[in-house]
């Protein structure tokens, strides 16, 4: 009898820190039990860069800031049967999503920048430029969470999620057994 | 009406009431937790978050304010009204900046408890308002950041009823209705950090915060982090 498929797994990091990934990684020793039931396509953690075949699931983490992120999201949407957004960035946008609340200004987004590259009272920024390098990926005007791209079929909260509550939901959605998380693990923080 | 008590169930369970109390007061004397964010204990009641709800003898009705009666039959904790609780809080996070995260109220938030008791980890069906309203920090010991209010009227009726002072209150209208500093700013009111308004328990979000106290108390270690809102009232059931 020949062993049952295993799922394919992508994942990326976007508008996120790599928390994370790295919150991940804290399932530890556990991965190895994971890692027979799933293959890793797709994901900085094997530095495979484009899809090798169509994946069972994606994890996302991070939300939109500038056009690549749209992109690649659009492709784990094209390419992942099930999408699942990890940690708060990927579900409403996170700490990059201060800069949609910069206040008193008709431009934020450049003020933004100003403050970050030029006008900020503790840069040391020799060019006095906003990088704009023609391979930089166009920033967006605001931040958006991955739900406002694209479908999202679950979220994972979490700042990171720990690994336990990674781990549980992960399995538990291998076993066709997800149905939400226990109210004591949900941390938005 | 008499003085005497009498009995009404909350999902099958008899519950004791007095004369005069509401439906959530009995339930919190009998040790039964209705979800609540515009109603604090020692303010009075005003039915406005409508986190409560309930059904009662069929109808949707305000715990906080609809008066226990003999005999009523009152749903709580259903998945049908705490899915439309669940639409509520997800709302009010919408309305505002609520990013957990980078909030210093987070693990003493009482939206985000709630949150969490309601299971709200399902992608949104709604879209994010991302408000801009201007941060008061013009006071020494305080700081007002709105875009993280919501609009329980909480601060509200404390500076009114309890410090006497009348700090805030409510302006505009339907969904512009926001609360509001009674003055130019609160540096230019009688505001102190040691009012009853100001103080940690009223404000149920990071909105009115209190200077140089933030992280005084690390995140994992806070109110909510040890177990879910409400599990105080739920202990005292017999």
């Amino acid at each position: 009898m020949s062993e049952p498929r295993k799922a394919r797994i992508a994942t990326t990091s976007l508008a996120g820190c790599f928390g994370c990934h790295m919150a991940i990684l804290d399932i530890d020793e556990r991965l190895i039990e994971l890692l027979k039931l799933v293959d890793i396509d797709r994901s900085p953690l094997t530095d495979i860069k484009r899809f090798t075949q169509r994946c069972d699931i994606g994890i996302i983490e991070g939300g939109c800031c500038n056009e690549e992120n749209v992109h690649v999201l659009r492709d784990f949407r094209r390419n992942c049967d099930v999408l699942i957004a990890l940690g708060q960035c990927a579900i409403m946008g996170g700490l990059p999503a201060m800069r949609n609340a910069i206040m008193h200004s008709d431009d934020p987004l450049r003020e933004c920048l100003e403050e970050a590259y030029i006008s900020g009272p503790y840069l040391r920024n020799t060019t006095h430029n906003i990088p704009n390098d023609p391979a930089l990926p166009l920033m967006l005007d605001k931040v958006y969470s991955c739900a406002d791209v694209v479908e999202i079929d679950y979220q994972i909260p979490g700042c990171a999620p720990s690994g336990d509550v990674i781990y549980s939901a992960l399995s538990r959605l291998l076993a066709g057994k997800f149905h939400g998380f226990d109210r004591e693990t949900i941390r938005f923080d | 009406m008499s003085d005497t008590g009498f009995t009404f169930t909350i999902d099958g369970l008899p519950v004791q009431a007095k004369p005069g109390q509401t439906i959530m007061e009995a339930a919190d004397d009998a040790g039964v937790y209705i979800p609540r964010l515009c109603d604090h204990e020692g303010l009075r009641h005003q039915g406005g978050c409508r986190v409560c709800t309930v059904k009662a003898s069929g109808r949707s009705v305000a715990a906080c304010t609809q008066p226990a009666t003999p005999d009523l039959v009152v749903e709580n904790e259903s998945e049908h009204i705490n899915s439309m609780r669940r639409d509520l809080v997800e709302m009010l996070f919408h309305e505002g900046n609520h990013l957990c995260p980078i909030c210093e109220a987070s693990g003493n938030c009482e939206l985000q408890a709630m949150a969490y008791r309601l299971d709200m980890t399902q992608p949104t069906k709604f879209p994010y308002l991302e408000p801009c309203r201007a941060l008061d920090a013009s006071h020494p010991d305080i700081a007002l950041d709105t875009n993280r209010c919501i609009s329980c009227g909480r601060c509200i009726r404390a500076s009114q009823d309890v410090d006497g002072k009348g700090i805030f209150g409510y302006v505009g209208r339907g969904i512009h209705r926001r609360v509001a500093v009674n003055g130019v700013d609160l540096a230019h009111t009688d505001a102190a950090v040691t009012d009853d308004a100001i103080s940690a328990d009223v404000c149920p979000v990071g909105c009115i915060i209190r200077k140089r106290v933030g992280f005084s108390k690390p995140i994992g270690s806070r109110e909510f982090d040890d177990g879910l809102i409400g599990q105080k009232i739920e202990s005292k059931r017999k």
